[in-house]
């Protein structure tokens, strides 16, 4: 491709930062040195432009190496995957986690979404305010800026610190001290990670490791039955095994609920090459149980996602994490580095002639990146934003091809299929719902956590799980399904958390996310804060949801501080074109809970 | 290539299975409006004003990109269709300036738009970028329909100047870095305003007599050519005002260019009116 | 060209030169073809090239017979094809024998490697189309660099086929025009021979009047009868030679030596400048109704947008009028009924009527009856079993460097070329302003603009053993050490065709444009 680059060249640490993730240039063509053969032979096309995927951990990599993207930076990671500068510069721009343009190479994300606000995370931000200046101001070494929901909210008010020159790391229960000695010491290193803040509790297979088992140790993981359910696959036979996740009745645990089964299908049919992508992109506010999958039995989801591939005949996949998780992402990274010296990821695994490896890919700040075509787009280099579907991902997935993507917590179901049989785990929760589900419990309770149920719990027991709200308090809501689902009220505590039980109220499982409010909170804020979401969140592709969330926005805000004629009804029409016109669930979902907090009465007043 | 029965607003229709709905429906007849949508681009379907309802699909989907099927009950204009539509042009109407895009008004009457219930809320407000002596950007006008991206892009020209930047109500269509066009790669061949909706690219000529109130559509012929450069036979559509050629445009519908020129074609007709 | 499987781009820079037809090659890059592209610089076009060959300027057939041999001798070549269509197959193998993939790379500079994996594509390809343009004709054996080439599509039967074929690109929007219309020394309109008497006879009856039967000259031999004085007037219709030609000094010299010349074209060109008489014309493609034919044989209309400024009159009314000033009668036709004497007299162009260029958007001879829907391609006949007509020839040709050798005194080899914004010599695109147009400039590589110690922006003196010109340099890194390029586009500000080497091919006529040896100078300044 003619590239017409910019004329600004990188520094060499900026150079440094790119070759060391893909490697030494290979002619003076791509940004090596001109060597005399360059003059009279050039490889080019389609071997070069393949090269676009590895966009974005280029851009990682500067980011987190010089603090921002400069054009000289931008310059040479274009020349060197010869990506048209304008289109990169499209791609960074999509992201909050990439900047460009100078900025303090220290930066605290202070999470003030729904569950951090209950925690405090606005005595929080002012408080950086008087330590470090405005957000997004500071002029030094350090800065703070607002972020939407970190998933960490069992330790809320959470801070995501990235790091330039250092690692990126996340701080729960933050305060003022812990924030700022955050952005200016010394960085933990990973291996202090430590599960003591850790609020889990297992009711079943997925979260039986969780807490007991080393996330570093391989050996401890075999030691713990690890691996026995891809050997038993590779005993079955891929059929055999996407027969048995059919038959467990196992649906999409990353809200959609499709029927697992019937997907896998779908990808075993369809043409190769064929890939598996794992989804842990995970951003819905509210919810956390992905990371503690990943952080805690990154194993698990490996071992998982190798038998997906077994199933579906693919050799490749894809693990795409969020770029907030800096301890699941290095856990991970550690794992996939084992598995392949133990020969359980590769060209031969188990020793049973399978082949299949995985890619970490770490996204950079984006909650429509979760949106499985729009998370295609991000690892393939491009902005992330949703596909038209059809051609649906069995069809045509990442990079063309027929692709299986699964949630984390759906693929670690895998697991307890294989090994305990399929018919085991339809006997699990209700006829609806199958097996166990994972719950986040956040917001106004004692004990914030994931909590393991079998399906048929009702919200009021997953309430008491966490402890309930604290003494004297009255429960005011309760955000079913995060930022994507209902508010519901106290009526509501007896509705089964399943996904017909909260269907028959209107309600959806959503993430499983389910935070809870006490009578101390101020419902108009978080549902502001909610209609901010989206705003900020959309990713501007389509008019029913760029401009549709900014116009929701603009009348809650009305209906809140006046003045309210009509702004419901406004709200209404608003809310209806989204859901019917937009691309993607993001924009189909975005009036969600604003809706049910209009008709529950939580804003604007009863109805 | 295969032959499908289909159902539009409860009237079977014969088509064929490699039709999209848009196209289906305007063979029969019916006018489903489009804004995003140009024969001679992928569809991006980001607009979404030619959404109709299908039976048994949750949201509306999009005419132009969408595909029939065998038994699919389509409908054109219903009541959830009007509504989106609607909303779609006054969500539009209220941030972005429609005063150049064609027929507007027409449909913001057939769907019974009224913008102004947004009046007070965001706009695109930004200041025509005029930074070389072809064509201006008016970004005020931009709808985001991406449809000089693509042009710019994979569809025509292959040059990828422009992109998407920023993310929901901030994106814009912009160079890397925001550098001005004679900086970027921008290679002047005019494809993106050749396929603008809403007069947001606009050639120098266009945007200056329009600014001086000398602009008169009625006054003008297109006469259709041949370029008069290089050996291709790019068919140019001249319009005309005065015995001055305004600017060139090229046929959607003609195999040879598919509706771009390069930059000679679009712009390298000066040298007929020189004094 | 969308549907084919690969791509052989070669001497052409059509990203810049032909933008549009550049994009039917996108389409089909992005459908899946691969391509390859020679070129000695790494021009944009060959940016999008899956491989690029930077071969030396004028080795074009030492590449080309060495990417026959190896396929001959990796047993690739169509051979039923070739013993069905062709004749002389033997007598290429033999001649093409010696050239090895390490004599073709020490010749051309182009590694063995890349020179097999172009010949073992090219010679797999279900479908593969050879485009090539100036890079290939403007040398001094330009007609043997176009044989060497059709050699290759003989031997492995791309060619007469939906989407493999040969495709030179044409540089103006109507030359192959002029070409259909008889605008050639040897031709009548519709590519009949004049010295064929049949032929001749019949435009003899149609126009009452006796026609030449001896061919004429071609420009380069023009100029040659100039020298010589037998050539004493000229009537020079839409062409610049005074700065298009090669050579300019000895160019203007010869027409300055004219006892009369006339010039009729849309300005006052700088070979205008030289005539006694000017007779100021319509432009045809705006200003008058007429036809144009593209590069694809396909003949459109062009249509009056515009009345003619001043005393501008359209070419029909000028020829009519001046043939009435020498006593024939003609009645001044409408540009209608003149192509329409044209299609009775040209069986190729017969079936194209106007109303139905116009209802089709035009059609791509031949087209012989109003019936026919005209040919997408030529040579189909050679599929035919047998072939109708006779076998295609496969042509032995030899490698000829360049005349203008390097030497120690003119070390660099200076190519010429175009750019996407101007035109030729500039007369139509000095129209208009362009952004990216930065006027001509010496461009170098960075490694020579360092060994010459000149800085960007450094006027310097450039000399050919021809002529000097001053020029600013510029630093092109698609240029090797040893290679440099200018463009004709800014005549009036460096004339680099003061430099270039008129010595010109004997069998088209056309000067070696691409290879210069000049030297570079600092000015003392």
């Amino acid at each position: 491709m003619d590239l017409r680059l910019m004329t600004a060249e990188p520094t060499a640490a900026e150079r440094d930062a790119v070759d060391k993730v893909l490697g030494e240039p290979d002619s003076g063509w791509v940004g090596g040195l001109r060597r005399a053969v360059d003059g009279h032979a050039a490889v080019g096309g389609r071997s070069i432009r393949e090269r676009r995927h590895q966009l974005l951990p280029a851009l990682h990599a500067v980011q987190s190496s010089a603090g921002w993207i400069s054009q000289g930076a931008l310059n040479y990671i274009c020349r060197r995957l010869t990506v048209p500068p304008a289109e990169a510069y499209g791609v960074v721009t999509f992201y909050a986690m990439l900047s460009t343009t100078p900025r303090p190479p220290r930066v605290a994300h202070v999470c003030d979404d729904v569950s951090c606000a209950v925690a405090g995370a606005g005595g929080l931000k002012a408080a950086l305010e008087r330590k470090l200046g405005p957000a997004g101001l500071g002029t030094g070494e350090v800065t703070w800026i607002r972020s939407p929901c970190l998933g960490m909210c069992d330790q809320a008010p959470a801070v995501f610190l990235q790091l330039a020159g250092g690692h990126d790391w996340a701080i729960g229960s933050a305060e003022p001290d812990s924030v700022v000695s955050g952005l200016v010491g010394q960085t933990p290193a990973f291996e202090t990670g430590d599960s003591s803040d850790l609020h889990v509790s297992s009711g079943g297979p997925l979260l039986a490791r969780v807490g007991k088992e080393s996330p570093s140790d391989l050996g401890d993981y075999r030691a713990a039955g690890g691996y026995s359910a891809l050997a038993r696959a590779f005993d079955m036979g891929p059929q055999a095994v996407i027969d048995e996740i059919t038959l467990s009745g196992l649906t999409g645990r990353g809200g959609a609920a499709f029927p697992t089964g019937r997907k896998w299908q779908a990808v075993a049919d369809a043409a190769g090459p064929r890939y598996v992508v794992a989804n842990g992109d995970e951003s819905e506010p509210g919810t956390f149980k992905d990371r503690v999958l990943m952080e805690e039995d990154p194993f698990a989801v490996i071992e998982a996602m190798a038998i997906a591939g077994w199933a579906v005949g693919a050799e490749k996949g894809y693990l795409y994490i969020r770029g907030e998780y800096p301890l699941a992402t290095q856990r991970l990274g550690d794992a996939i580095e084992q598995a392949r010296v133990y020969g359980l990821l590769g060209g031969n695994v188990l020793g049973r002639g399978v082949a299949f490896d995985i890619e970490l890919r770490r996204g950079a700040g984006a909650y429509i990146c979760g949106e499985e075509t729009a998370l295609f787009n991000s690892i393939e280099g491009y902005r992330g934003e949703p596909r038209s579907k059809p051609p649906y991902p069995t069809e045509r997935g990442l990079f063309g091809q027929p692709t299986l993507v699964n949630n984390i917590e759906t693929l670690a179901n895998v697991l307890p299929i294989i090994n305990g049989g399929g018919q085991a785990f339809a006997a699990t929760g209700t006829p609806g719902s199958t097996g166990t589900k994972l719950f986040c419990l956040s917001g106004s309770v004692n004990r914030p956590g994931v909590y393991e149920v079998a399906f048929g719990a009702t919200l009021g027991q997953l309430l008491d799980m966490a402890g309930g709200v604290r003494p004297g308090r009255r429960l005011q809501a309760i955000l079913v399904g995060g930022a994507a689902g209902s508010f519901v009220e106290p009526d509501s505590l007896d509705v089964p958390a399943t996904f017909e039980g909260l269907g028959a109220i209107g309600a959806s499982l959503g993430s499983g996310a389910v935070v809870v409010f006490d009578d101390t909170v101020e419902m108009p804020s978080i549902v502001g804060r909610i209609a901010e979401f989206f705003r900020d969140e959309s990713c501007g592709q389509c008019v029913p949801c760029r401009v549709g969330t900014v116009r929701q926005e603009e009348a809650l805000h009305r209906l809140i501080e006046g003045p309210p004629d009509g702004q419901v009804g406004l709200l209404n029409e608003i809310a209806a074109v989204m859901r019917d016109g937009s691309i993607c669930g993001l924009g189909q979902t975005a009036a969600t809970a604003v809706q049910s907090a209009v008709a529950l009465g939580l804003v604007g007043g009863a109805t | 290539m295969s032959g499908v029965v289909i159902t539009v607003d409860g009237r079977p229709v014969e088509t064929s299975a490699d039709l999209t709905i848009l196209e289906t429906c305007r063979e029969e007849g019916l006018d489903i409006p489009t804004l995003c949508f140009l024969e001679n681009l992928t569809p991006a379907n980001t607009c979404r004003i030619c959404v109709v309802e299908i039976g048994g699909s949750r949201a509306l989907v999009p005419a132009c990109s969408r595909r029939v099927e065998s038994g699919m009950q389509i409908k054109t204009e219903s009541e959830r269709v009007r509504h989106t539509r609607m909303m779609v042009l006054e969500l539009l109407g209220s941030s972005v300036d429609l005063s150049l895009t064609p027929l507007v008004d027409q449909l913001m009457d057939r769907y019974g738009a009224a913008p102004d219930r947004f009046d007070g809320g965001a706009t695109v407000e930004e200041a025509p970028t005029i930074d070389n002596q072809l064509f201006v950007r008016d970004y005020a006008k931009c709808i985001l329909c991406y449809k000089c991206v693509q042009a710019c892009g994979v569809d025509a020209q292959n040059t990828f100047a422009i992109s998407v930047v920023g993310r929901g109500f901030e994106a814009r269509i912009a160079t890397e870095y925001q550098l001005a066009l004679p900086d970027s790669a921008c290679v002047f061949c005019g494809n993106c305003f050749g396929v603008c909706p809403t007069g947001a690219l606009i050639p120098t000529t266009e945007y200056e007599m329009r600014a001086a109130g000398t602009w008169d559509e009625d006054a003008q012929t297109v006469t259709r050519t041949i370029c008069p450069y290089c050996g291709v036979g790019c068919n140019l559509d001249l319009v005309v005002q005065d015995n001055r050629i305004l600017k060139a445009l090229s046929p959607l519908d003609h195999d040879v260019t598919s509706g771009h020129l390069c930059i000679k074609g679009r712009f390298g007709w000066q040298h007929v009116q020189s004094e | 060209m969308e549907d084919t499987d690969l791509i052989v781009l070669w001497g052409s820079n059509a990203r810049e030169a032909h933008p549009i037809f550049f994009h039917h090659i996108l389409k089909a890059i992005h459908s899946g073809a691969r391509m390859y592209a020679i070129d000695p610089r790494r021009t944009t076009s060959t940016q999008w090239a899956d491989m690029w060959l930077g071969l030396d300027v004028g080795s074009d057939i030492a590449l080309a017979n060495a990417v026959g041999r190896e396929i001959i001798a990796a047993g690739l070549q169509n051979q039923t094809f070739i013993d069905r269509a062709t004749v002389g197959f033997e007598a290429y193998r033999q001649s093409v024998e010696q050239w090895t993939l390490d004599r073709a790379e020490a010749v051309t500079g182009v590694p063995a490697e890349a020179i097999r994996a172009l010949a073992h594509e090219y010679a797999k390809a279900g479908r593969a189309q050879l485009c090539w343009t100036l890079g290939i004709t403007e040398h001094h054996n330009a007609t043997d660099n176009v044989l060497a080439l059709i050699n290759l599509a003989l031997l492995t039967g791309h060619v007469g086929r939906y989407g493999s074929g040969l495709v030179p690109i044409r540089g103006q929007n109507n030359v192959q025009g002029g070409g259909d219309m008889g605008a050639l020394p040897n031709k009548l309109p519709g590519f009949q021979d004049v010295e064929n008497d049949k032929a001749r006879e019949r435009f003899e009856a149609a126009w009452a009047a006796t026609l030449n039967p001896v061919k004429g000259w071609h420009l380069s031999q023009m100029f040659e009868a100039m020298a010589r004085g037998e050539l004493r007037a000229l009537y020079v219709i839409g062409e610049n030679p005074a700065q298009s030609e090669a050579d300019t000094n000895h160019t203007v010299e010869l027409l300055r030596g004219l006892d009369f010349m006339v010039v009729q074209d849309i300005y006052l060109t700088k070979t205008a400048e030289l005539a006694n008489v000017v007779l100021p014309a319509a432009a045809g493609w705006v200003e008058s109704e007429g036809t144009v034919t593209s590069s694809e044989r396909r003949v459109q209309r062009v249509r009056k947008a515009l009345d003619p400024p001043g005393q501008a009159r359209d070419d029909i009314d000028i020829l009519s009028d001046l043939a009435r000033r020498m006593g024939h009668h003609w009645a001044t036709p409408t540009a209608e009924q003149a192509w329409d004497e044209l299609r009775s007299l040209s069986p190729i162009h017969a079936g194209m009527s106007y109303p139905r260029l116009e209802e089709l958007g035009g059609l791509q001879w031949p087209c012989r009856d109003e019936d026919d829907p005209g040919e997408l391609f030529l040579h189909g006949r050679l599929w035919h079993d047998p072939p109708g007509g006779p076998p295609a020839p496969f042509t032995p040709v030899e490698d000829s460097p360049p005349l203008d050798v390097l030497s120690e005194e003119y070390p660099i080899r200076l190519t010429t070329g175009r750019r996407l914004d101007s035109f030729n010599t500039g007369v139509q695109s000095g129209g208009y302003e362009s952004p990216i147009r930065r006027g001509e400039t010496i461009d170098l590589s960075p490694e020579d603009g360092a060994a010459l110690a000149v800085a960007e922006g450094e006027r310097v003196l450039v000399s050919s053993r021809r002529g000097a010109v001053r020029a600013p340099v510029r630093f092109d890194p698609s240029l090797r050490p040893g290679l440099a390029f200018m463009t004709l586009h800014f005549p009036d500000e460096v004339e680099t065709n003061r430099l270039t080497n008129d010595a010109w091919d004997p069998k088209s006529g056309t000067a070696e444009f691409k290879a210069t040896a000049i030297r570079i100078d600092r000015l003392d300044t």
